[in-house]
């Protein structure tokens, strides 16, 4: 067991060092107008050299990959070109927002279309003609055009929420979850309806197995085949839908918390992106990496100890 | 059951795929057929063409320039130029819908060509040739699932600049991995077909054969993934556009929907067009996958149906049955003198309801009877509907099994009346692992292997017997040694993986009858076994037997097995009763033909040396 941990950390730290490489060398590639953009069309050629070798563009590449990489090994991401805060600091003070989110949706995802997957799969008929159809409309309609739909109805024709989010770290609990309810239901409705649909096939696989039958034959109820045996069986596909829907679910956060306008990663990310504040980018192209890593070695984790055979080996 | 197939687009479906490329032109065109069947399906494809021809008539249809800006009409309510009213900068909302469906299916096709460009050269050579380029690019794979598609396009617009063709091409080498993944498994599995064999002995280079029989199976998965990842695309470009990190000069529904959310107080209409355009064109994509999919499944598609379908089977109609019983109502008392049997089963007739109102009969007129220490044997090809018959007994056919006739009693009571058209679970539940159980085929498929065999075999006598764990254990560890396993202890903790076959097969004998029951149902509990084993698991049955005083049923292909163990057999063909009687006078004297020929043909595998003659000699008797 433990080998198999650390060889699933080994190689999460390679993926990890090998994204940092890429991404390193595709923002810093045509970083050639940098120094322009950030002083402005009047700047002279002078200035523009003073600014360059200030931020250490005038180093050939490798050598500056090395150096933000110790940094980074310290926990140094390096400085904003526009605001020069420590890139660290600005994501530590955003991530909390955007990380209780994406969790909150994550387990929410977990709990709801287990329970809908599994009704879907036992009952069949119109349970499953439901999951069927409101597959199709998650599929249908991208989340953050539900988080659109969700502000327009429920917040300003309805007022039942707040539109928009001044939330300050020190809000009271009531104001966070009001304010982060709509956001939440905008993320989920996607995995929800998708989720649902994977668990309803897995399960209806395991359901058809030969040892569900001969546990029947044994006389072991229904309700024991299905909690014990079955779900176990059917928890890898559900772990692994659900991974993949975290990392779709990064992205979609960005587009989330810029609706309703929320102090996380995303309006940090997209202002960064668009002024090609480079060291910010590349910081939270590698949180976002390391968390999806960490999850997926907790899903691995789990696999192994929901599959003795994996578990062995 | 095809429903039960993997139903997400995103999931390879080299199975479903295999068919239409296998039998060539004669099914692509049912299947097309069943496609244009298809109501979801055609409105799909007629909202997606219908969405394709504005898009290229964008320039024709469009009454305005997409960034053409009237300033002095601005947010202004349709009328008769601007048919769907302005935008805040007075520009024509149609006009721009219009160019922005052009750049969203535009950039949805670049961003799947690219997807299928990388995706499906790299599948085909990983899946063909395997080794050292698999695993490269199964790393390279990994890597780019981990990564979420819209943080690595916001890189690749910060390095890049705002380009929608840049960010597509970027979106379709990141999801290049569902083709790779999908062209993989589906070359893996007909790799080794025997008719890809055959094309290579036969002197095709591998290119042919890949283009030749390899294509054409992954060609139908590709189409309906094509139709996911479009949407998906169509869904991160109009993201990224909204966050306003794309071209500014371009119209986009992403754009138009920025705009409209920013003057969402004012005309929350705005964002009503670019949504609906999304969606429609989205959720068409999704239905039109969909779509295919159902036309590649088999058509025998079966019904889920409370009722049986009255009319089409004659014996029901024809027979003086009684009313339909309900299945909480007490059993009718059997017929007078058939009480003593352990079970016996009278005109048993079991179907499949189908899409088209028929019922597919797989099991017709059966009749027997199995008494206290006896073995009867049921004997019959794969399909002659042995197993369907024992299954039945048991109460586990599959869920869309109906008894269309007769019934079925054990003990005396009815576990299915005549007039029932399914088991009757509430009585059946009562008897199963306690009074009837079963051995199955395949010893390793039959035990869960998330749990240890000790569990296993542990929680029945629990639920059932209603007996402490402590004396179930010790009860388990006696039967494991009963059953001729050395060292009891070790394969009570071991996990289903860890024992032979031989084992496992033991473990579900030990399992049948860990509760002391009176019927044992093995269906062909020596098939999946070596030979030497096979020899051992008979003789445990019947020492079994003679021991528990239990009755048997064992269903079988195999006439050495029937003649080594049982003391009666019936001959099963095609779902019907063939033959009936005591082994010693079926192998003597069958009477009909296809005992005989049954006989004949089993005779051969059993005497190696002497096949040649006997199976002449029997050739020549009939």
């Amino acid at each position: 067991m433990i080998r198999f941990i650390l060889k699933r950390l080994g190689s999460g730290l390679v993926v990890l060092f090998a994204v940092s490489v890429l991404t390193f060398f595709l923002l810093y590639i045509s970083s050639g107008s940098i120094a322009r953009n950030i002083l402005g069309d009047q700047a002279t050629p002078e200035q523009l050299a003073v600014k360059e070798a200030e931020l250490g563009l005038d180093q050939p590449m490798p050598v500056r990959y090395f150096s933000w990489l110790t940094g980074a090994l310290r926990g140094d991401l390096g400085t904003s070109w526009f605001t020069s805060e420590p890139v660290a600091n600005a994501l530590a003070t955003r991530i909390p927002v955007t990380m209780t989110m994406v969790f909150a949706a994550m387990i929410l995802i977990a709990i709801i279309a287990t329970l809908i997957g599994v009704a879907a799969a036992v009952k069949r008929g119109w349970v499953d003609r439901v999951v069927q159809i409101g597959a199709i409309i998650g599929d249908s309609i991208p989340g953050f055009v539900i988080g659109i739909i969700l502000v327009t109805v429920l917040a300003i024709q309805l007022g039942l929420f707040p539109a928009t989010s001044t939330i300050s770290p020190g809000a009271p609990a009531s104001a966070w979850v009001l304010s982060l309810t709509l956001p939440v239901i905008a993320l989920l409705i996607n995995g929800v309806t998708g989720g649902a649909q994977q668990i309803r096939s897995a399960v209806i696989k395991q359901l058809e197995r030969d040892y569900v039958r001969t546990l029947r034959s044994r006389g072991i109820g229904e309700g024991e085949i299905l909690s014990r045996h079955v779900l176990r069986s059917a928890a890898p596909a559900g772990l692994t839908v659900l991974s993949l829907q975290l990392i779709g679910m990064l992205g979609g956060v960005v587009i989330i918390e810029q609706i309703f306008a929320l102090p996380g990663m995303g309006p940090l990310a997209v202002a960064a992106t668009s002024q090609t504040d480079l060291p910010v980018v590349m910081g939270v192209v590698m949180y976002t990496v390391a968390v999806v890593i960490t999850v997926n070695l907790i899903v691995d984790l789990l696999n192994g100890w929901l599959n003795p055979k994996v578990r062995a080996s | 059951m095809t429903e039960s197939v993997e139903t997400s687009a995103l999931t390879p479906l080299p199975g479903q795929g295999a068919p239409a490329g296998q039998t060539g032109t004669v099914v692509r065109s049912t299947v097309l057929k069943r496609l244009f069947r298809n109501p979801l399906g055609i409105i799909a494809m007629v909202i997606l063409l219908g969405m394709a021809l504005l898009a290229v008539f964008a320039h024709v249809l469009a009454p305005f320039d997409e960034n053409f800006a009237n300033i002095s009409k601005t947010l202004a309510a349709p009328d008769s130029v601007n048919i769907l009213g302005t935008d805040s900068s007075g520009r024509d909302v149609w006009s721009r819908l219009l160019f922005g469906a052009q750049l969203t299916l535009l950039s949805a096709l670049l961003c799947a060509a690219v997807a299928i460009a990388i995706g499906l050269p790299a599948g085909l050579l990983a899946g063909y040739y395997a080794g050292k380029f698999e695993a490269v690019s199964n790393w390279i794979v990994s890597i780019l699932m981990s990564l979420p598609g819209l943080i690595v396009l916001l890189t690749i617009r910060a390095a890049f600049g705002p380009s929608v063709w840049i960010a597509m091409i970027a979106f379709g080498i990141l999801i290049s991995p569902s083709y790779f993944r999908l062209t993989r498994s589906a070359v893996q599995s007909v790799r080794n077909e025997l008719y890809v064999d055959a094309a290579r002995v036969s002197g095709l280079s591998d290119l042919s054969i890949i283009t030749r029989h390899i294509f054409s199976v992954v060609r139908a998965p590709i189409i309906i993934q094509t139709a996911a990842i479009a949407g998906v695309a169509i869904a991160i470009q109009s993201g990224l556009e909204f966050l306003g990190l794309g071209d500014p000069a371009k119209a986009t529904w992403g754009v138009m929907l920025s705009e409209g959310f920013k003057n969402v107080y004012l005309t929350p209409t705005l964002l009503f067009w670019p949504a609906l355009a999304m969606a429609l064109t989205i959720g068409a994509l999704v239905l039109l996958g969909n779509a295919i999919r159902d036309a590649l499944e088999d058509g025998e598609k079966i019904k889920h149906r409370k009722k049986p379908v009255k009319g089409t089977d004659k014996r029901t109609t024809a027979a003086p049955a009684p009313a339909r019983q309900s299945r909480y109502a007490v059993a009718p008392a059997v017929d007078a003198g058939t009480e003593h049997h352990l079970v016996k089963v009278t005109h048993l007739g079991v179907g499949y309801p189908q899409a088209d109102g028929s019922i597919k009969k797989v099991v017709d007129d059966v009749s027997f009877h199995v008494d206290r220490g006896e073995i009867l044997g049921i004997v019959g090809e794969s399909g002659s509907g042995k197993s369907q018959t024992a299954f039945s007994i048991l109460g586990l056919l599959p869920d869309t099994a109906r008894i269309v006739a007769g019934s079925i009693q054990f003990e005396g009571n009815y576990t299915a009346a005549p007039g029932e058209d399914v088991v009757n679970q509430g009585r059946l539940s009562k008897l199963r692992g306690k009074r009837i159980s079963y051995i199955p085929q395949e010893p390793m498929s039959n035990l869960d292997p998330a749990f240890t065999i000790g569990y296993q075999l542990v929680t029945p006598m629990v639920r059932v017997l209603g007996i402490p764990k402590a004396e179930a254990t010790s009860r388990a560890m006696k039967l494991l040694s009963d059953v001729g396993i050395v060292n009891p202890k070790r394969t009570f903790d071991a996990y289903p993986h860890e024992v032979s076959g031989g084992m496992a097969q033991r473990v579900l004998i030990a399992g049948a009858i860990s509760c002391e029951p009176d019927l044992v149902i093995a269906d062909e509990p020596t098939t999946a076994l070596d030979v030497s084993v096979q020899a051992d698991v008979l003789d445990l049955i019947r020492e079994l037997r003679s021991r528990l005083n239990i009755g048997v049923i064992l269903v079988t292909h195999n006439f050495g097995v029937v003649a080594d163990l049982c003391d009666r057999v019936v001959v099963m063909q095609n779902g019907r009763l063939v033959e009936e009687g005591t082994v010693r006078n079926i192998l003597r004297n069958p009477q009909e033909t296809y005992t005989q020929v049954l006989l004949g043909s089993m005779l051969e595998g059993k005497e190696p040396m002497s096949m040649l003659v006997s199976s002449t000699a029997k050739g020549a008797a009939s």
